[in-house]
């Protein structure tokens, strides 16, 4: 599949972040392993796009190729438009100022991602003051805003506290307000309440959507959680080997998935309605990246397959307005319907 | 060491504990075990984790009890007690009404025929130089089996769990993937043909397409054995899919416990409800809006006092924090308990019932 | 059982296609790297040569390493008959050097040998059985520990007294200690894992864990570790001799060649300065080996 004939998941104006055929390859044992495989999509400040898969799908991978922030083996081809910048051919120096100031990341473990030998008020300052030049009582004052900003309680106590003193989901508070202390306008999110306990879990998905209406950022959310994905993002790229193997609008996917992957994952994910052998799991396992099948690479697993997916690999269609999906029987009727349980999982609540 | 003990039986034979009818397989009264703190909490003498404070529950033959909670609850602490692997301060673990270790209870040895566990798939839950036919059978040969007989029984199981001995028996646990792992993990316990197995967070690592596929599985092997589970998870979710009755956990106490429709159906603690309440949808339009409970888990070395769960409970009062609420009966379904204040007639909570509505319930023991 | 669990997906998808890469064993694997490494095998190439010539010494070598002629005294290298020329008695010094190997060989070999296997058992014990036990090994090891290793061989050898045995004794107490270190800290990181809580949750003794698991981990740390010090334990052992602490003359060794070829190192330099050639490159080569042992071991299997 060639990049130029692809249509991109969404082509309006306005787009800040623009992907076209992005792939990496890695090295590995001397054998060249390709993560990613030409991936498209644009991206829209305001708007929340999940890249959701499981292990080995590529989807922290292509997450980090976008800001560069990946292994030195990794070979990654294709062009990143960030705000018109070509993201992919800056040099160091560049690329730094960027990641500091228009593209910020959080992670899944933040005692990784803080310094534990100094409190976290001077790590918020320090970012502000390295990359916006002003002085540290200012930097200060904005790291107090910060953690205002993201509800810690009893901020300016919190100030002075270091890393290993706060519990987990304060943990992951300081560092959204890390990530945010220089007002990024893309925030790059790979799997930051995985980690987490179910009731702080929520608090954090919540303290997200909110800084995101306030500040109207772009953000990219890299999680293998459905329901996650469901609570947080706009749009939804289920990625599998390092493909989108469908793209759309969160709901709609939710509602109708295209693709047998989708269907599959739809299927086999436990939720609140799930009923004792009603549960239909992939068979299977996702293929080895060393070693592809030629054609589409969820055949092995599909319970849909045809001829046409063996011999070579299906391009990403557009199936509906703002919908695609990479699956030659995504036409066909009963495609879209996912089987046993029905869409828009009825959740019983009190 | 005594004759060859029986753990080569094929599965089938063993008369099968789901066909016991309800009588307890295990029964646990006041297990308690603290971990001593190195260091000390700033000179005041020593500081202690309490990971499992006094709790009590019974597992029915074959049945599945569910144990849910969040991090720091001592669920996984629990698991490993009940398999001693670490010995517990206090309380009283009685396998088919016999204590282990005791004067004339049962040994270790019996105790790990009994009963066995399934670890959570990690690259540490398999020997990275053993194959699967080793790892699976290293039990039975510690056990005194001939080294053949274990391989022959290892294949037997690895079959047992669909990973074609042919194929996998000879393989190193990095030629598996997460799924196959796991399954590996569950033959390991099987092997010595336990009749309860423990399940610590067995499917919880593992991609949502295969961890359905374990699930699966484990309830086949379920039905087809006969076995009782304890199935711990912090998945609310999958506990309340594979469980028939269900004992949340929170900060080292049993705050809850019944069967699983009435627990998720008709929460009686608040941190039962705010837990089942964080729930994510899966939905995108029935987003939650206000999340359930606020706050971070307190830490486990030094608990609140009186109701553990006070610091963060939405309907909290003085008393919750001068006396422990006791696990009680409070609804109309006698095997549904939960300890908290505010369901207890004349607690001394605001939001207590009535001591008439209370006296229709026929709650016996109740604090004046 | 009869019928197994059918819906096991991943098998039969598996199944289809024959695995491409071929299996192999972690240490099949290791070694194959090690084989495939031209500097290690440049090593391994030198360090036989040089033990096989110490084994055969008294079928290979010239002369007799014992019989001196004065007139034959600091003959140069290359002189007619002495490819590498004499010793200050007269002596070939190719017949000195490659009986001194055997000795300087056998006294870098085996106390790396003894202090591995002691060192391992009882690492092993402080880490899997923790606690009292661990505290005891580990307090006593810290002892020896911190004395720097020429200052403890010198210490150990002096108080014990000149001789073959006395060296290999006290080299052996030197290498003890840090071994036992890498020992402990490799079995207390294995200790910790799942599958030894699985292992012990079958019921399995804690000698059969530790022959079972612990072992076949901890045994490629502790083997990268302790061949490591086999150019070290070289050089002290030659140097214990240098110092007259080893044997006594006229066996040969390395060490007390150099020692006793001092005095004539104006007038003979290139001879003075072989004995102390050859420490340098068995040292340097097992070094070397050692480090490319690492490297073949230091990947997932």
């Amino acid at each position: 599949m060639s990049a130029g004939d692809h249509t991109p998941v969404d082509g309006n104006a306005g787009t800040f972040l623009s992907v076209r055929n992005l792939s990496v390859e890695f090295q590995s044992e001397g054998m060249p392993l390709r993560a990613i495989n030409g991936v498209d999509f644009d991206l829209h400040l305001g708007e929340t796009l999940c890249f959701l898969g499981e292990s080995g799908s590529g989807k922290t991978v292509t997450m980090r190729s976008l800001v560069q922030l990946l292994p030195p083996t990794a070979r990654i081809g294709g062009k990143v438009w960030l705000d018109g910048i070509d993201v992919l051919t800056l040099d160091a120096d560049r690329l730094r100022a960027i990641r500091g100031t228009q593209v910020s990341m959080i992670f899944q473990e933040p005692m990784t991602a803080l310094d534990p030998v100094f409190t976290v008020g001077h790590q918020i300052a320090e970012v502000v003051v390295c990359h916006e030049g002003v002085s540290w009582s200012t930097g200060r004052a904005r790291a107090l805003e910060m953690l205002e900003l993201v509800q810690v309680p009893s901020a300016r106590r919190r100030l002075d506290a270091y890393p290993h003193e706060l519990s987990g989901g304060l943990r992951q508070r300081v560092m959204i307000a890390l990530a945010l202390s220089c007002k990024p306008k893309l925030l790059l999110a790979d799997e930051p309440t995985t980690a987490l306990d179910a009731t702080v879990q929520i608090q954090i998905l919540l303290l997200l959507r909110e800084l995101q209406r306030e500040l109207g950022m772009a953000t990219i959310f890299v999680t293998h959680d459905l329901g996650v994905a469901c609570e947080i993002s706009d749009r939804v790229a289920v990625m599998y080997a390092g493909r989108f193997v469908e793209t759309g609008a969160m709901a709609e996917v939710i509602d109708g998935p295209r693709h047998p992957y989708t269907i599959g994952l739809l299927n086999s994910t436990v939720h609140a309605g799930s009923e004792r052998g009603k549960l239909a799991p992939i068979p299977g396992a996702p293929p080895d990246l060393l070693d592809m099948p030629p054609g589409c690479a969820f055949a092995p697993r599909c319970s849909r397959v045809v001829a046409a997916c063996a011999e070579r690999v299906p391009d990403l269609v557009e199936v509906a307005p703002g919908r695609s999906a990479r699956c030659p029987r995504t036409g066909d009727p009963g495609i879209s319907l996912p089987g046993p349980t029905p869409p828009g999982f009825p959740l019983p609540r009190e | 060491m005594n004759a060859t003990p029986a753990p080569v039986d094929p599965p089938g034979t063993v008369a099968t504990d789901a066909a016991a009818g309800g009588r307890p397989i295990l029964r646990v009264s006041e297990l308690r075990k603290y971990f001593r703190l190195r260091g000390g909490s700033g000179g005041v003498g020593p500081a202690y984790v309490q990971a499992v404070d006094d709790i009590s529950f019974t597992v029915a033959k074959g049945e599945t009890l569910g144990v849910v909670g969040e991090s720091g609850c001592g669920k996984s602490t629990t698991a490993r007690l009940l398999m001693r692997l670490i010995e517990p301060d206090d309380g009283e673990i009685l396998l088919d009404g016999r204590d282990v270790g005791g004067r004339d209870g049962m040994s270790l040895r019996t105790l790990r025929h009994n009963v066995q566990m399934v670890f959570q798939d990690s690259y540490s839950s398999l020997n990275p130089r053993h194959t699967m036919a080793e790892e699976v059978g290293f039990g039975l040969t510690a056990q005194g089996v001939k080294r053949a007989e274990a391989r022959r029984r290892a294949n037997e199981v690895l079959e047992f769990v669909g990973l074609e001995p042919a194929i996998f028996a000879d393989r190193y646990p990095h030629e598996l993937s997460g799924g196959q792992r796991q399954r590996v993990n569950v033959a390991r316990a099987l092997a010595l043909n336990p009749r309860l197995l423990l399940l610590d967070e067995a499917v919880s690592s593992l991609d949502k397409s295969v961890e359905a596929q374990v699930l699966n599985l484990l309830i086949e092997i379920k039905e087809r054995l006969g076995l009782t589970y304890v199935f711990i998870s912090h998945d609310l979710n999958v506990v309340r899919f594979i469980s028939d009755r269900v004992l949340v956990m929170y900060l080292g106490k049993v705050v809850e416990i019944g069967p699983v429709e009435k627990v998720y159906g008709n929460p009686g603690h608040p941190y039962t409800r705010a837990l089942i309440a964080s729930r994510l949808s899966m939905d995108p339009r029935r987003r939650l809006d206000a999340a359930p409970v606020a706050g971070d888990l307190p830490s486990p070395i030094n608990p609140p006092s009186g109701c553990r769960f006070r610091t963060r409970c939405p309907i909290a009062e003085p008393v919750c924090g001068s006396r422990e609420p006791l696990l009680d009966r409070f609804g109309a379904e006698p095997a549904h308990l939960a300890a908290c204040h505010a369901l207890v007639p004349g607690s001394g909570h605001g939001q207590a019932p009535d001591r008439e509505a209370g006296s229709a319930l026929e709650t016996g023991g109740n604090p004046p | 059982m009869n019928t197994p669990a059918t819906h096991a997906g991943e098998a039969p998808a598996r199944a289809v296609e024959p695995n491409k890469r071929i299996q192999r064993t972690y240490w099949q694997a290791a070694r194959r790297r090690l084989l495939h490494d031209p500097v290690s095998m440049g090593c391994l190439g030198i360090l036989s040569l040089i033990i096989t010539a110490a084994i055969l010494a008294p079928w290979i070598t010239p002369y007799d390493p014992y019989t001196s002629s004065i007139v034959n005294r600091l003959k140069p290298i290359l002189a007619p008959g002495f490819v590498l020329g004499t010793d200050e008695l007269g002596r070939d010094m190719l017949t000195r050097l490659i009986y001194g190997g055997r000795i300087s060989l056998l006294m870098g070999l085996l106390p790396i040998f003894i202090a591995t296997l002691a060192g391992s058992i009882l690492g092993i014990v402080a880490g899997y059985f923790g606690g009292k036990t661990n505290m005891v090994i580990m307090r006593v090891a810290d002892i020896f520990f911190a004395f720097p290793s020429v200052l403890l061989a010198v210490g150990l050898a002096g108080a014990l007294g000149a001789g073959v045995v006395n060296v290999l004794i006290s080299l052996s107490l030197v290498f003890i200690p840090p071994i036992t270190r890498v020992a402990e800290a490799a079995t207390t990181q294995i200790r910790a894992q799942d599958f030894v809580e699985a292992a012990r949750a079958t019921g399995a003794s804690a000698p059969r864990i530790i022959v079972g698991h612990v072992l076949t981990n901890v045994s490629s740390p502790i083997l990268t570790y302790s061949s490591s010090l086999i150019g070290l334990s070289i050089v002290l052992a030659s140097g214990l001799s240098f110092l007259g602490l080893g044997i006594s003359p006229p066996l040969a060794d390395w060490g007390l060649m150099l020692n006793t070829l001092r005095q004539s190192i104006f007038l003979a330099p290139v001879n003075a300065v072989l004995p102390g050639a050859m420490i340098l490159i068995a040292s340097v080569c097992f070094n070397l080996l050692s480090d490319g042992l690492r490297a073949a071991m230091d990947v997932k299997p």
